[in-house]
């Protein structure tokens, strides 16, 4: 596909080529002790047995409520976190395999894009050293100021003024803030970033000018992104393919609009139906599904499905057994035992 | 209706070592009995502070500057205003915030919190207040509200705490209840839970409700009419429907359209370009201007002020250019048929 066939509006076209496969992914992190001489170690199980691929050019958007374990699979798949069993695959390769230089080559092709621009950026350090960082870093220029072009090129790209440069990060708003972010993300051109709720922090108005350089950027540059976001509404417009995360497991995966328009699992109804619609007449009249309850604590989840406890279609099977994840129509997963 | 709360010309300054920001530049609304306004603006609108100020809960180094805040009349400003504050604030005005962590004490159980509260402002018998508490916590939908009433804050989760700092806003059947971003910090079905509350109390109890918000969704299923503010002022105040299906300020408009909905989907979300301005500078003319499609030389040397929008007193506007844009975007039906009248015989 040529750059002047794509099209300039909607989602960039993904291609199948798969950047990231994660295969059964669980993270467990011990908390406190407890049995006799506190031997026994308790592990809360952030994310269990979680699935998912990513394609070259593709946004998977993650979705889950706080405590859901999003953030937890965004780091995992950098391998910033180990995980206690499954495997991920960077365009074939097993990151969970990899150790050292091996490691730090991989790590330079996947980047990540945080949530806080207030605090992801280091305020005693210019703006051209920041973004120069990775590249020092990575022995691909052997100072900042000798890679200033490439820079003030990355800064341009993310619509900042070549002056930006010179300047430290408290001269800026959020939005630009976050746009230094991007552009530090970009140095090393990875074919994958993670953007762990990259707009929750910004104004409405300024949140849509960073969905929309990121979108440009994935239609020029291919990368693929797994958006992590509690934003419906953003994510809906930002991804190819949605996949939603309750108390550490994914419960349903599809396309898009497929999980917008006819989603299967109860939960993710009921998330939709949450999500206001700036529309008084339609958000008056809407059927909405108000959940009762809250996410069970990870300590001490319920045997079964982990929506049971909230879940209005709740049978006898879904308090013993877990349903599981699979293939309920073409390329639309979901885990439950009534849908 | 006659109005409970006015808002009149309000001016709050802060004033600080780098300069006096105008964080609130002539506020000017009033709310009804029973009324629910949301007060909309991004971060540094000055939709906060405008809602401490109802209160006299500015704190230094910020300062009302000019205008006044009337409760039924009685200035919450002028002559003699702590003592008349003093007297209304949890009775009359009550206040939820939005970070239901910080605003309950965490050595105290959420009981005794709400007895404090209650005998504060009635005497009652603390057997009574308790009581009370149980059937408080009771009406904002906490199970089991005879053991929650004992539980520190702690052992709640978010919602669960937002529901509790609602009840003590109610304890005292106010008849305002301002409720400042008070599902931020709240998970969508939480949030979702929380909303339903607020309306569904708005409706039993006839309070009449301010809600400070940066989010339109949230404004749209509970309130009967929204102001949008813009670096410390209204630009637009209307009824709810109007304003969504109709909205006249060019501000306005470009909020709604950089939000993404999902029921919809879109191509491209329409970015306002641009940041708001420095309020410790703020520009001659409209504060709007420099990043509105619309703006002619008139706009950025004057300030436009909050007026009727073709003589319509329930929908004000500040703009310029609103009823000619208006005109334009919303053509009335004559105007239609004329224009469709006209191509038909081209």
């Amino acid at each position: 596909m040529t750059e002047t066939a794509a099209p300039i509006l909607g989602r960039p076209i993904p291609t199948q080529e798969r950047v990231i496969e994660a295969d059964g992914i669980s993270v467990r992190f011990p908390v406190g002790r407890s049995g006799f001489w506190g031997r026994q170690v308790k592990w809360v199980h952030a994310v269990d047995d979680v699935s998912f691929t990513v394609h070259h050019g593709e946004t998977l958007g993650l979705v889950g409520e706080s405590g859901s374990g999003k953030t937890t699979v965004g780091r995992t798949v950098l391998r910033r976190l180990d995980p206690s069993a499954g495997r991920i695959m960077f365009r074939g390769q097993d990151v969970t395999a990899t150790n050292g230089e091996e490691l730090r080559r991989l790590r330079r092709r996947m980047q990540l894009v945080f949530q806080d621009p207030y605090a992801s950026l280091n305020p005693r350090m210019s703006v051209l050293q920041l973004v120069a960082e990775p590249l020092v870093v990575h022995g691909k220029a052997k100072s900042a100021s000798s890679a200033r072009e490439e820079v003030v090129a990355l800064l341009e790209r993310c619509g900042l003024p070549e002056d930006t440069a010179d300047r430290h990060p408290h001269a800026f708003s959020g939005g630009q803030r976050q746009r230094i972010g991007i552009a530090r993300a970009l140095a090393l051109r990875p074919d994958f970033i993670v953007a762990d709720e990259p707009v929750s922090a910004l104004d409405v108005s300024v949140r849509a000018q960073i969905v929309n350089l990121l979108q440009d950027l994935q239609r020029e540059l291919g990368i693929a992104y797994l958006f992590i976001a509690h934003d419906l509404s953003v994510v809906r417009h930002i991804s190819h393919r949605i996949a939603i995360l309750y108390a550490g497991k994914l419960v349903e995966l599809a396309d898009s609009d497929v999980v917008y328009d006819t989603p299967l699992h109860p939960y993710t109804e009921a998330l939709l139906s949450s999500v206001p619609i700036p529309d008084p007449p339609l958000q008056r009249a809407r059927q909405r599904i108000v959940l009762q309850g809250e996410i069970p604590n990870p300590l001490d989840p319920p045997p079964g499905c982990r929506f049971q406890t909230r879940c209005p279609l709740v049978q006898d099977v879904c308090r013993h057994q877990t349903p599981p994840f699979e293939e309920k129509a073409p390329g639309h997963w979901a885990a439950c035992w009534v849908r | 209706m006659t109005p409970v709360l006015e808002v009149d010309h309000l001016q709050v300054d802060f004033v600080t070592r780098r300069g006096t920001v105008h964080a609130v530049r002539d506020v000017s609304f009033t709310i009804g009995k029973g009324e629910t306004l949301g007060l909309v603006g991004e971060s540094g609108s000055g939709k906060s502070v405008t809602a401490q100020a109802l209160l006299g809960m500015i704190e230094l180094p910020g300062r009302i500057v000019g205008g006044d805040v009337r409760w039924k009349g009685a200035s919450l400003v002028h002559d003699n205003a702590a003592a008349t504050i003093e007297r209304i604030r949890g009775r009359e005005i009550a206040m939820v915030f939005q970070d239901p962590m910080t605003s309950l004490d965490p050595v105290f159980s959420i009981g005794s919190q709400m007895v404090e509260v209650l005998r504060r402002h009635r005497k009652q018998s603390r057997k009574a207040a308790w009581a009370r508490a149980v059937d408080l916590l009771d009406m904002v939908g906490i199970a089991n509200p005879a053991q929650r009433v004992k539980q520190y804050p702690f052992e709640m989760s978010g919602g669960m705490r937002q529901r509790v700092l609602i009840a003590m806003a109610l304890a005292c059947e106010p008849e305002l209840l301002v409720a400042d971003e008070p599902t931020t910090a709240l998970d969508v079905t939480i949030q979702a839970q929380i909303l339903d509350l607020l309306a569904d109390l708005q409706q039993r109890l006839d309070v009449a409700v301010l809600l400070i918000t940066h989010d339109l969704g949230v404004v749209a299923g509970v309130c009967d009419r929204v102001a949008v503010m813009y670096a410390g002022k209204i630009v637009e105040d209307a009824a709810a429907a109007d304003l969504y299906a109709t909205p006249a300020h060019p501000y306005s408009i470009g909020l709604l359209r950089s939000t993404p909905r999902v029921d919809v989907v879109l191509d491209r979300l329409v970015a306002i370009e641009g940041a708001p301005p420095d309020l410790r500078r703020p520009p001659a003319g409209c504060a709007y201007a420099a990043r509105c499609d619309h703006a002619a030389d008139r706009c950025r040397k004057e300030q436009p002020v909050l007026e009727a929008l073709n003589g319509r007193d329930d929908r004000l506007v500040a703009c310029f250019r609103a009823a000619e844009l208006a005109a334009a975007a919303y053509p009335t039906a004559d105007v239609v048929e004329d224009a469709v009248a006209a191509e038909v015989e081209a």
